[in-house]
């Protein structure tokens, strides 16, 4: 019972839309180093070439300069891969930028397994990292509609944003009409018939992982599964009341699904509010445990760490402790996403 | 000691030195070869160079209240520089662990109440050992040595971007020549043409482990920064005159005053001390008894003399 995918595959959306967006902002400046078209923002370079600032490969003081950018009244949106925002620069990001709360906003690309680029450009901890940040505020994107709205969220924000941004072939997941709202989680599905109705399972994912647990979910309810499922695009603040209700929820088990490392992430934000709520309830984290990964797509990278659809299935299965009778052919069809598409200006 | 109506910058920087060895002696310890290499360095900017609206007389620095965040506006020590203008210049300060020179020079200059230095590193202080951007002449936290120079970059390309034609001071410490960061702010200072930037570093040749040959070489520092693409000009960093000409001279560049300093200037009992003169902590009563009586026949001789000129 196989079903086909009817999921619209966006090309680029943050393009024309950061073009579109930025257009009444004059305040908004665009630094860059050196991975311009690598990070969609070529176009935008030479659409306000006065606002766009080239910095080169030189990210501690891209970091330290855009502070000073920003006490002088502008928002600078920094557009590099994320590994570059976080591991090389951290002191300039604490002390520059995160101490001060200065508008600035980190436009991390490549987060976790989506890159084959390897160990040097997967950011598996940058969330973590960042959780511990004073001041810091992390949105995550999960599809084109949120590509596209996070910048309206980032931008309200009175400090430093990190997002986790997703580039080239983006899948739109969620109605254009329905944008990322700040510290709201959307709710995919209910186990029952409102939020706070108990449901065997409560699934919270972030990132690309949703659209994982997207093709599972299905199959779950049709082997009887209760199952809420919860998208996640805020991770700091961690303080979304809709969660804590959900979590309550669960009879059998929670089980979590993010695209970084269990540690430090959503897992284990997770688990902390589950903690301070005296929720006594099983708790999976699915995630690269105590791993670094290494180069290849992403549909490999998602099977051999255990991130995919069917694996959510295996550990529902886990979770419950009942065989569910799923396999892969029960699963909603995985687009089509080329690795080496030409939606990608390289092929990182 | 009774000023004139405006401080000349030899007598900001003699009373630099003085004051800062009287709050040394009074707590048993401090930064005080910053004070003896930088004294002039610091009295040009405030004496000579600066153009900064004038304060409502010495101001009394504020208890700290709350690290910045979303319900706790940034509060800047750059309130004792007077009210920002587009054509008034702005002193970034670099090497935060010349706190109390900076607090010595305000006092000096006439924008920091002299009861100040009472609250030297007292609890719940905004006169802090190390200063941040809430101690009085700070506007950035720059303990963690190298990034002032980027953000004063940002700073600088902000201002030209809204038209301010005011140039963006940056007080260095030549240690911070030996971080990555340094050298890619001067890059990219150079590459935005940004010659509002102009860069004074206390090369005293001393750091925290003792000499700077001994640690890691930075020469030659001219050669290096010119060939990064910004000016320098190499001087007496005891030379007030020329200390003031290579600041204010132009160079269409970012530019680099290098002043050559001698960390034991005006102290030479701290010579004894050589090699390690980061942090003076007396070692005893017979060291500190010494101190204190040069520290009195310095304030005699202060007494008789009109100018105070160290050279």
């Amino acid at each position: 019972m196989s079903t086909r995918s009817n999921i619209e595959i966006v090309t680029r959306p943050h393009v024309d839309n950061f073009i579109n967006w930025s257009a009444d902002k004059p305040e908004v400046l665009v630094l860059s180093a050196d991975l311009t078209n690598s990070c969609e923002v070529g176009k935008w370079r030479d659409t306000y070439p006065d606002r766009f600032f080239s910095m080169g490969m030189a990210e501690q003081n891209m970091l330290s300069f855009a502070a000073g950018l920003a006490r002088e009244g502008f928002e600078p949106w920094l557009h590099t891969f994320a590994v570059f925002l976080y591991r090389r620069p951290l002191d300039q990001l604490q002390m520059s930028v995160a101490y001060p709360n200065l508008k600035v906003r980190l436009v991390g690309f490549l987060p976790g397994i989506t890159t084959p680029g390897g160990v040097t450009h997967q950011a598996i901890d940058d969330v973590a990292v960042m959780r511990t940040i004073p001041n810091m505020t992390i949105v995550e994107t999960g599809d084109a509609t949120e590509v596209e709205s996070v910048v309206d969220v980032a931008h309200a924000v009175d400090g430093p944003v990190y997002v986790r941004m997703l580039r080239g072939e983006v899948p739109r997941l969620f109605p254009a009409d329905e944008p990322m709202q700040f510290n709201r989680a959307r709710v995919l599905s209910l186990g029952g018939d409102a939020l706070d109705a108990p449901a065997e399972l409560v699934v919270l994912t972030s990132g690309i992982l949703t659209e994982e647990a997207l093709r599972a979910i299905p199959a779950l309810r049709s082997a009887g599964v209760s199952v809420s499922h919860l998208h996640v695009s805020t991770l700091k603040p961690f303080t979304d009341p809709t969660i804590v209700t959900a979590l309550r929820s669960a009879t059998a088990g929670v089980i979590t699904m993010e695209n970084h490392l269990t540690t430090g992430g959503l897992g284990s934000a997770v688990a902390e509010v589950m903690a301070e709520n005296s929720i006594a309830t099983p708790l999976h984290r699915m995630g690269l445990r105590d791993t670094y990964a290494h180069g290849a797509s992403q549909p490999y990278l998602l099977a051999e760490y255990h991130l995919d659809a069917l694996s959510l299935v295996r550990v529902a299965e886990n979770v419950l402790d009942r065989p569910l009778g799923v396999s892969a052919s029960d699963l909603t069809k995985v687009r089509v996403a080329a690795t080496h598409s030409n939606a990608k200006v390289e092929a990182l | 000691m009774a000023f004139s109506a405006s401080p000349t910058a030899e007598q900001i920087a003699q009373g630099i030195r003085q004051r800062v060895l009287a709050h040394v002696l009074a707590n048993n310890g401090g930064y005080l070869s910053q004070a003896c290499s930088s004294a002039e360095l610091l009295a040009s900017l405030y004496g000579n160079v600066l153009n900064l609206a004038s304060t409502d007389g010495p101001l009394h620095p504020a208890d700290f209240d709350a690290v910045p965040g979303p319900e706790a506006p940034r509060i800047s020590g750059g309130i004792f520089h007077g009210e920002p203008g587009p054509d008034l210049d702005r002193l970034i300060i670099s090497p935060a662990h010349y706190a109390l020179v900076v607090y010595a020079a305000l006092i000096e200059a006439r924008r920091l109440d002299e009861a100040a230095l009472d609250q030297f590193n007292k609890d719940g202080s905004t006169v802090e050992m190390i200063g941040a951007e809430h101690s009085p002449g700070f506007e950035t936290t720059t303990g963690s040595l190298a990034q002032a120079l980027s953000t004063a970059g940002g700073i600088a390309l902000g201002r030209r971007l809204k038209g301010e034609t005011g140039r963006t001071f940056v007080f260095m410490s030549d240690g911070e020549f030996q971080e990555g960061q340094t050298w890619e702010a001067i890059q990219a200072l150079a590459f935005y043409g940004l010659d509002s930037v102009r860069v004074v570093v206390d090369v005293n040749r001393a750091q925290c482990d003792g000499p700077m040959d001994s640690v890691m070489n930075i020469e030659p520092l001219a050669t290096k920064i010119k060939a990064f693409g910004a000016s320098a000009d190499s001087v007496d960093g005891h030379n007030i005159a020329a200390l003031t000409h290579a600041l204010e001279r132009p160079t269409g560049r970012p530019h680099f005053v290098l002043a050559y300093t001698d960390p034991v200037r005006g102290v030479p009992l701290m010579n004894e001390r050589r090699p390690v003169l980061h942090y003076l902590r007396f070692t005893g009563h017979d060291e500190r008894a010494k101190y204190e009586e040069f520290y009195e026949a310095l304030v005699s001789t202060e007494s008789v003399s009109s100018s105070g000129g160290q050279a």
